[in-house]
């Protein structure tokens, strides 16, 4: 195969323009008296696959049953990185726990969504529907809030990675990227395909939108570095190599919020938190790499961090006590992390339900005190100013139960 | 029926129950389309990949080797030395080596839809090298448990599966202990484990849809407890062995029933009950149209498929006739988006190759998010569009089609190519697309990219 040069900016355009694309998402200098402070809002949902252990990411060690319960799996009150008088955060989370001390970081320690099977799938399904049913919708809540935006390139939604994660999936033809090398010098192509894609309502926005998203990715990692170039992430390794590749993830997604008409809600997953058996090692290390994508998002996003709110959440907790195999098994309540210089400050977000025997749902699993929609709803209204009405009819039907967590921001 | 019916039939035949045309399979399959797809259930099973494989075993013990290398180097202080990255490049290059036999296996053989009902059990029997002691194993486990049973008994290929090391190492059975067991009672840190348990009644199985509960993990955990692997050292070092003094003692009651005590039986009669449940039938029923036809399968289908399994009790050979016979299986629309591995077989396959190192379908696999041997899950790879038609993955393919239209271009004339890999599917824009592009290269991209080459 041969090598790849960097599309470079005329080839963009060409290629744009063989779409019939418009060109301002290529970089054309802001028009500051339409920018509302509103429109620089930016939302980026990190979903951690696997159902993570909440009660490792945020360690109740203050808890008088943590360490009967998790024995082995405890962290020592010395080794958490202290939050309060009961939540440190995981030792691997330094970054997370420096802005933490800036109230910049809030946990929420007890929060599920409204399924309860325990099945990852399942769980998946319904935390990104934002269905109270699984499999009831095929299209993702953060897709159903970009209907609401008035159709702008400023609305757009971004994923990282080659596949488009089933919470973006919906009406609206959100971006998908992932690192690698550039489309060929070739305008002409694009513009053919687009030719045969005409009639095809899956093959004709999806191209438009990657050739599009493929341009902003250029402008992206030329800020990063002169040569542009960027190594494809190992989520699986430790070490300095996997932070580092973790960084200039997060570096990356950046680089796509911060341009003029780049996305402002974007989605992003890391898988590998299935920790049945060895689970100290294995969290430590994806708490690492969790903790470098989300630094190198927040240096990445300089000045635009504090019009930015960043979500890690992930499918369900798992079990209170360690299983046989020096792991824990599916659960259901887990801690969600806030970031983001638009937070306010403040103490944990829901209530806290204790690791006392007869507070454990069904005696094995952190209860839920708080429904992640709930969350999701306070978040999208008072951070995306996304209208009540629309919340609730549109993008999270059917969830009254699950009120807004309001004044977040 | 008439001529062009048969023609199209053809092009189904090797695109949609295949793996894509090489020159002349169209050709060939058009003299009875259907009949070429039923020659090729073999209850020998399908064909294994032309390599000299090792044993899970063998690997089993490789990768143990291997470890103890690595942690004796790591207590030493030298984490790196020359033995054990050696070691290391030996274990990958084996998998590697596995992969690539069965991607040319893939992009050589005559009988695409064989092999395509063989990758099926694979993806359904998922088990990922995302787990370094497995990793080793991943291509035993589909020449020792898929390959020679995807054509018997479903019940035996559950049974083969939920026993084999790779499976016990995935999902993390082969250390799972009874509480009340001989060695539980003596260390209360070891005990059950139940990922392999619940998985193999979501997944493998029932489905969620079946409504089990938490108490039929449990109770399905604490039966298979003892399922596990012989050590480095014992007579059966890295494969099944059934250890008794980690067996939960007693008599265990799933969905209902109950199972009186009784070590390795107590398990396999549950594996059994379990493969011959009417919720089985349905779950794999569905699962198979959605692979072969449509992502939202058309009911009729489903419920032929269903009423096969059950009637056959659960017979492969026969679900597969049944799927091959069903007229719903050869609507024309094609709504099947070619996985990444689909699509790059289906490219060697148009240009009668295969893929003549590793690295050719490893890296193009890996830049469009379906690296060899690692799905990201134990659900496997999705099968549907919506996953796999992103825009990010549009664009890679695109990459890579220009890439090897680079590569191709002199081998052939684009328009005999296209009409050899769609034939009666080939459209009339993409044919004349072809025809009027600027250069050979340019065409076969075209090609390459079309909506009906990148659907099935």
């Amino acid at each position: 195969m041969t090598a790849h040069p960097m599309i470079n900016r005329r080839q963009a355009l060409a290629a744009a323009a063989g779409l019939g694309l418009s060109v301002t998402f290529l970089g054309r200098p802001a028009l500051a008296d339409r920018d509302s402070a509103l429109d620089r809002r930016k939302l980026v949902v990190v979903i951690c696959r696997g159902g993570m252990d909440g009660l490792s990411v945020s360690p109740p060690v203050g808890d008088p049953h943590y360490q009967t319960l998790r024995r082995d799996l405890a962290i020592r009150k010395e080794d958490g990185l202290k939050l309060d008088g009961t939540f440190a955060l995981h030792p691997a989370l330094t970054a997370v726990h420096a802005l933490a001390l800036q109230g910049q970081a809030r946990i929420a320690p007890a929060v599920a969504s409204p399924d309860r099977a325990r099945s990852h799938f399942e769980a998946q399904d319904v935390l990104e529907s934002g269905s109270a049913q699984v499999y009831a919708t095929t299209s993702g809540w953060l897709n159903r809030a970009l209907e609401t935006f008035p159709a702008s390139g400023k609305a757009g939604g971004l994923s990282v990675g080659a596949t488009t994660p089933l919470i973006l999936r919906g009406k609206v033809q959100a971006a998908s990227w992932s690192p690698g090398r550039s489309v060929e010098d070739s305008p002409r192509l694009p513009g053919l395909l687009q030719d045969l894609y005409r009639n095809d309502p899956l093959m004709g926005p999806a191209l438009a939108r990657g050739l599009e998203t493929e341009a902003m990715a250029q402008t992206a990692l030329g800020a990063l570095s002169p040569a542009g170039g960027m190594m494809a992430p190992a989520p699986g390794r430790g070490g300095r190599e996997g932070r580092e590749a973790a960084r200039k993830l997060g570096a990356t997604l950046a680089g796509f919020l911060v341009q003029e008409g780049g996305p402002r809600i974007a989605a992003l997953s890391l898988d590998g938190w299935d920790t049945h058996a060895g689970q100290n090692g294995q969290i430590a290390t994806r708490l690492a790499y969790l903790d470098s994508v989300l630094a190198g998002l927040n240096t990445g996003l300089g000045a635009e961090w504090q019009n930015t709110v960043v979500l890690t959440v992930t499918e369900f907790g798992r079990t209170a006590r360690a299983n046989g195999t020096g792991g824990t098994d599916h659960g259901t309540a887990s801690t969600a992390l806030l970031l983001g210089g638009a937070l306010k400050p403040g103490g944990i977000i829901g209530d806290w339900p204790g690791l006392a025997p007869t507070a454990l749902f069904e005696n094995r699993d952190l209860a839920p005190t708080l429904d992640l929609r709930g969350l999701f709803k306070g978040l999208l209204g008072d951070h995306l100013g996304l209208d009540r009405a629309a919340l609730e009819s549109r993008v999270f039907p059917g969830s009254p139960e699950a009120r807004a967590v309001t004044g977040l921001v | 029926m008439s001529l062009t019916d048969k023609d199209l039939m053809a092009a189904l035949a090797v695109t949609r129950f295949g793996l894509g045309a090489r020159p002349g399979d169209i050709a060939t399959a058009a003299h009875d389309p259907r009949g070429s797809l039923i020659d090729q259930i073999d209850g020998r099973g399908a064909d294994q990949p032309q390599d000299r494989p090792e044993t899970a075993a063998q690997r089993f013990v490789a990768m143990r080797a291997y470890q103890a290398l690595r942690r004796e180097a790591r207590d030493d202080g030298e984490p790196r030395t020359v033995a054990v990255q050696q070691a290391n490049r030996v274990l990958r290059d084996k998998a590697a080596a596995d992969f690539l036999a069965r991607a040319r296996l893939g992009a050589g053989t005559a009988d695409g839809f064989r092999e395509r009902w063989a990758l099926f059990w694979a993806n359904h029997f998922t088990v990922s090298s995302t787990k370094e002691i497995t990793a080793a194993m991943v291509g035993p486990f589909e020449q020792e448990v898929i390959r020679p049973y995807a054509f018997g008994r479903f019940e035996d290929l559950l049974v083969a599966a939920s026993t084999h090391p790779a499976m016990l190492t995935y999902l993390d059975q082969a250390q799972s202990v009874g509480p009340n067991s001989a060695l539980g009672d003596r260390n209360s840190r070891r005990g059950l484990n139940e990922n392999l348990a619940r998985e193999i009644l979501e997944l493998h199985t029932l489905g969620i849809e079946a409504g089990y509960s938490q108490a039929d993990v449990t109770e399905l955990a604490r039966a298979l407890t003892g399922f596990s692997i012989g050590r480095e050292d014992d007579a059966r070092a890295g494969q099944f062995v059934f250890r008794e003094n980690i067996h939960e003692p007693g008599a265990r009651a799933v969905l209902g029933k109950t199972y009186k005590a009784g070590d390795l039986g107590q398990g396999l009669a549950i594996l059994k009950a379990l493969a011959a449940h009417p919720a089985t039938a349905r779950h794999l029923a569905f699962k198979i149209a959605r692979h072969f036809v449509a992502d939202d399968p058309p009911p009729s289908l489903v419920a032929r498929l269903e009423a096969s399994f059950r009637d056959s009790g659960g017979r492969l050979d026969r679900v597969a006739r049944t799927l091959i016979e069903a007229p719903e299986a050869w609507d024309p629309a094609a709504s099947k988006f070619k996985t990444p591995y689909e699509f790059l077989i289906s490219a060697w396959r148009l240009i009668g190759a295969q893929p003549s190192a590793f690295e050719r379908i490893t890296l193009p696999l890996i830049s469009l998010g379906q690296r060899g041997f690692s799905a990201p899950s134990p659900k496997g790879w999705s099968d549907m569009a919506g996953e796999w038609c992103s825009p990010d993955g549009l664009v890679k393919r695109l990459q890579w089609s220009q890439a090897f239209a680079e590569v191709i271009a002199e081998r052939m004339d684009p328009s005999v190519a296209a009409q050899n890999a769609l034939g009666a599917r080939l459209s009339v824009p993409t044919a004349q697309a072809v025809a009027r592009a600027e250069t050979r290269s340019e065409a076969f991209a075209l090609l390459l990219m079309s909506p009906e080459f990148q659907r099935r």
